[in-house]
């Protein structure tokens, strides 16, 4: 076993329990020493419809799916029909033996390993839901996996369930093992041999680290209407606030979520939304209203395909350029960026500090497949994390003027019960709240505002992080989760460097510029159609880039593309 | 206990002489006065129309909002902090038109919030266009042939949506209003307040000689506890025939009572600090 990157991949209709096969699978290859990062696709539906999760292997750091697939499980024919081009010669296949899928078109190329699934499984007790297990269980046992994991994890992700249930599913991945060691007994390769002394890794997807960061980050009050790929930071949000303390409530739509939010920052509460571009949509009315009052608050925008409807179960990054110009007129507005999970732990925390200390809208854009996608993490270390809650003024003072005009643009904030007469205000308004459309009060405010980003830039942006070597013969420029793709084709090229950028408003323009300057030829990649941050950096910097390699089909990069995309210029060099 | 003379501010109201909201403004100074609300206890939120400059005219904790978001803000705000008195001021294009939608879902939910509504029957900031209360026929500059839509009931469609408190009192009513507007914060629960004003400017039918021969007080008999009875009260609209008082009252659970973790102290109250986390980490290995 060198350290060679595999991928298993399982498919199967919607409501066949595809996702949680593969993530006890990724689960697995953690706890037996692996690193993993699983590529989840499904359509917008909730039964039916082609489901996939592929989890990558190995012994190396894994950043993203790869194209070939070692091995295959097929619970319906679909499976094999979509995903026949990226089987490698060899490949094995467990599939239902007693069903009626055709493996004729693979037969040659690949290992074929009928299991009665379904068989097994009423055998065990279970109905065919419970196949998906005996299925983990065969491939297991062709892997040279542990079979205690399985048992485990069966364990753990059925505990809500009567201890019959998991029986059943146990019975019947020792079933689907058993079977696989018999029938297969030549067979086996093994790819996911434990190895001694693992190291303890999470099993982390962007969705997680969004939630349990904003918790970790002292979140008070969050208001959120469904939208996917953000629903399920809504589900862990809602699920874990009893016990932690805060308040989590579904608006009745996203205006109301972002009005929500704001009147609790208003009250003095931490507060947070989360939506996506559609849903943002609607919350960039509150968006403005927030930079106008100067009320903190957060927004998680999880980007898929738009525009419209677009493609609601699939990833894009369409959405800097609109939550860099959305709303009407100048107001100070951050926005960063995450590249996979852990990135995300650390930007909610920061930005729930940011929204406060700039008492300004902050947004950390993600997309659905740094949200959806799990990758394996050392335990997230925000020891030195602190919360700072910016100017907040909690005395009383019969003088106090909310929108008192400062060096740094941010003004003591107190909170309405204190005894201070406190008044926000969505008109133009002087330096004590009351509405006033005089050129000095005006101009007074909007410079006021402005100059918070200012601040901003020389205290807390964040330069983005450099991978690879410093002088490189192609630098990449991207943001946002190509990271995973762009470092995982970065493997096999010691002279490619790849610039990342996590922060767009303030942009670090000076660091970007000095980087880029010095390249000797740059690549841009982003998943959108008119390369956004290719015009973001031009606007900042002057620097034109010419080369980019974009897509815009629902669809993340995989490293094969990029490696292509860098061979090819290779070669015209 | 704050004096008349303490929630004086610099600004004097730009409201056109004779507008309803001078009656509103004074009744609201009076509960104010009345009931020891003041910054230590009582905010109120505003929409945007004409209703909306009350902020700079009360010398009292306010946010003013967008046009016809003012619920969701205070709903967001007495969840934070139960313990204030809060206020939502609001029109009747601002709730009904732009704000529906909170409106409805914000009563559904029964917050324990004070609506109230400003309800002039037309756009008065914007000089005069037809508004979800507006008659059908009246001729405005936006219907220059009469409005085509039937306007809205305030009450029916407030209790119809979930509403725990429903009321109804006219502008120039200060002593009434006054009384009514204390009544509604104590109520525990989403409560309206439909006052009807008067727009000298550009609704001359809704005048204040309308008004006052038009409206009749609901007997002393009338029971507001009957839901059905209530919503068929909130029909009746005619010469001699607009009713003011309290239509509907009943008890429910708030919106804010459901969460055990404000039950002894406001969100607010606890501080904001890192929390540990290890717990649910672990539950991704």
């Amino acid at each position: 076993m060198s350290n060679k990157v595999y991928s298993i991949k399982i498919g199967g209709q919607a409501g066949q329990g595809i996702k949680s096969a593969g993530l006890i699978f990724s689960k697995i290859a953690s706890r037996s020493g692996y690193h993993i990062y699983n590529y989840i696709e499904y359509p917008s539906l909730i039964r039916g419809g082609h489901n996939v999760m592929q989890t990558t292997f190995s012994l190396d750091k894994v950043y993203s799916q790869i194209r070939p697939v070692n091995f295959l499980i097929a619970l319906n024919q679909e499976t094999i029909n979509l995903h026949l081009e990226e089987l490698v010669e060899g490949a094995g296949i467990i599939f239902e033996d007693e069903g009626k899928i055709d493996v004729t078109l693979c037969k040659d190329k690949c290992r074929l390993f009928p299991v009665p699934l379904k068989k097994i499984a009423a055998e065990a007790g279970g109905q065919d839901i419970v196949s998906n297990n005996v299925a983990l269980g065969a491939a297991l046992a062709l892997l040279g996996g542990d079979l205690k994991h399985l048992f485990d994890l069966i364990d753990e992700d059925l505990s809500s369930k009567d201890g019959e249930v998991v029986k059943i599913n146990q019975t019947a991945a020792k079933a689907g093992y058993d079977y696989a060691k018999t029938n297969f007994a030549d067979k086996f390769e093994p790819l996911l041999a434990p190895q001694n002394n693992p190291g303890k890794k999470m099993v982390v997807n962007g969705t997680d680290a969004v939630a349990y960061g904003a918790i970790a980050g002292g979140l008070q009050y969050a208001a959120i209407y469904p939208m996917s790929p953000t629903s399920n930071i809504l589900s862990l949000l809602a699920a874990n606030q009893e016990e932690y303390g805060y308040v989590y409530k579904q608006a009745e739509d996203e205006i109301a979520a972002i009005n929500m939010a704001i009147g609790a920052s208003f009250a003095g509460a931490r507060s947070m939304t989360t939506t996506s571009g559609g849903g943002f949509c609607l919350m960039t009315e509150g968006f403005g209203l927030a930079g106008q009052t100067e009320t903190p608050v957060v927004i998680v925008e999880g980007m898929r395909g738009g525009p419209g409807t677009g493609l609601p179960t699939w990833s894009a990054q369409g959405d800097l350029r609109f939550v860099l110009h959305s709303h009407q007129g100048d107001f100070p507005r951050i926005v960063i960026a995450a590249g996979d999970a852990e990135e995300a732990f650390h930007m909610i925390m920061k930005a729930l500090n940011l929204a406060e200390k700039y008492q300004t809208p902050v947004v950390l854009l993600v997309d659905k497949n740094l949200l959806d996608d799990e990758q394996t993490f050392s335990e997230f270390d925000y020891s030195g994390y602190r919360i700072d809650r910016g100017k907040m003024f909690l005395e009383k003072d019969p003088e106090y003027h909310r929108y008192v005009n400062s060096e740094d643009g941010i003004s003591p904030r107190t909170i309405p019960g204190l005894g201070n007469h406190l008044v926000a205000n969505s008109d133009e308004h002087n330096s004590y709240g009351y509405s006033s459309e005089t050129i000095h009060d005006r101009n007074e405010q909007v410079q006021k505002r402005l100059r918070k980003l200012d601040t901003c830039a020389k205290e807390d942006m964040e330069k983005p992080i450099l991978y690879g070597p410093e002088n490189a013969d192609i630098t990449i420029v991207s943001w946002g989760s190509n990271k995973g793709p762009i470092l995982e084709a970065m493997k096999d090229y010691p002279f490619v460097n790849y610039l990342h950028i996590t922060w767009m408003s303030p942009f670090p323009t000076d660091a970007v510029f000095q980087q880029l300057s010095k390249a000797k030829y740059l690549l841009n990649i982003e998943c959108n159609s008119t390369a956004q941050m290719a015009g973001l950096i031009r606007e900042k910097t002057g620097i034109d880039i010419l080369d980019q390699l974009l897509k815009d089909d629902g669809r993340p990069f995989f490293p094969e593309e990029i490696r292509e995309k860098i061979n090819s210029i290779l070669i015209k060099k | 206990m704050i004096t008349p003379a303490e929630l004086t501010t610099p600004n004097f109201p730009n409201w056109c002489p004779g507008c309803g909201n001078f009656g509103i403004w004074a009744a609201f100074k009076n509960a104010i006065v009345a009931s020891g609300w003041d910054n230590t206890n009582t905010v109120f939120v505003a929409g945007i129309g004409c209703h909306g400059h009350m902020i700079n005219f009360v010398k009292l904790t306010s946010f003013e909002g967008l046009h016809g978001r003012p619920i969701p803000v205070a709903n967001g705000i007495k969840m934070s902090n139960h313990r204030l008195n809060v206020f939502v001021f609001t029109g009747d294009g601002d709730c009904l038109g732009e704000g529906g939608n909170h409106f409805i879902n914000a009563a559904r939910r029964n917050h324990n919030v004070t609506v109230l509504i400003h309800n002039n029957n037309i756009y008065g900031l914007t000089t005069g266009q037809t508004s979800p209360t507006t008659r059908k026929g009246f001729k405005s500059k936006s219907t220059p042939e009469g409005n085509p839509d039937e306007p809205f009931k305030i009450l029916n469609l407030a209790i119809a949506a979930g509403a725990t408190f429903a009321a109804r009192v006219y502008s120039n009513d200060i002593a009434g209003l006054t009384n009514m507007i204390i009544k509604a914060n104590e109520h525990q629960g989403f409560s309206v307040v439909e006052m009807l004003q008067p727009c000298v400017t550009f609704n001359k039918e809704c005048s204040p000689t309308f008004f006052t021969d038009n409206t009749y007080k609901l007997p002393a008999d009338y029971d507001p506890t009957n839901i059905a009875k209530a919503l068929e009260k909130t029909l009746e609209f005619g010469p001699k025939q607009i009713p003011v008082g309290l239509f509907y009252k009943v008890d429910k659970p708030t919106a804010e009572s459901n969460y055990p973790q404000i039950e002894n102290i406001p969100l607010v109250d606890n501080l904001v600090e890192k929390r540990d986390i290890t717990k649910l980490l672990q539950t991704l290995y």
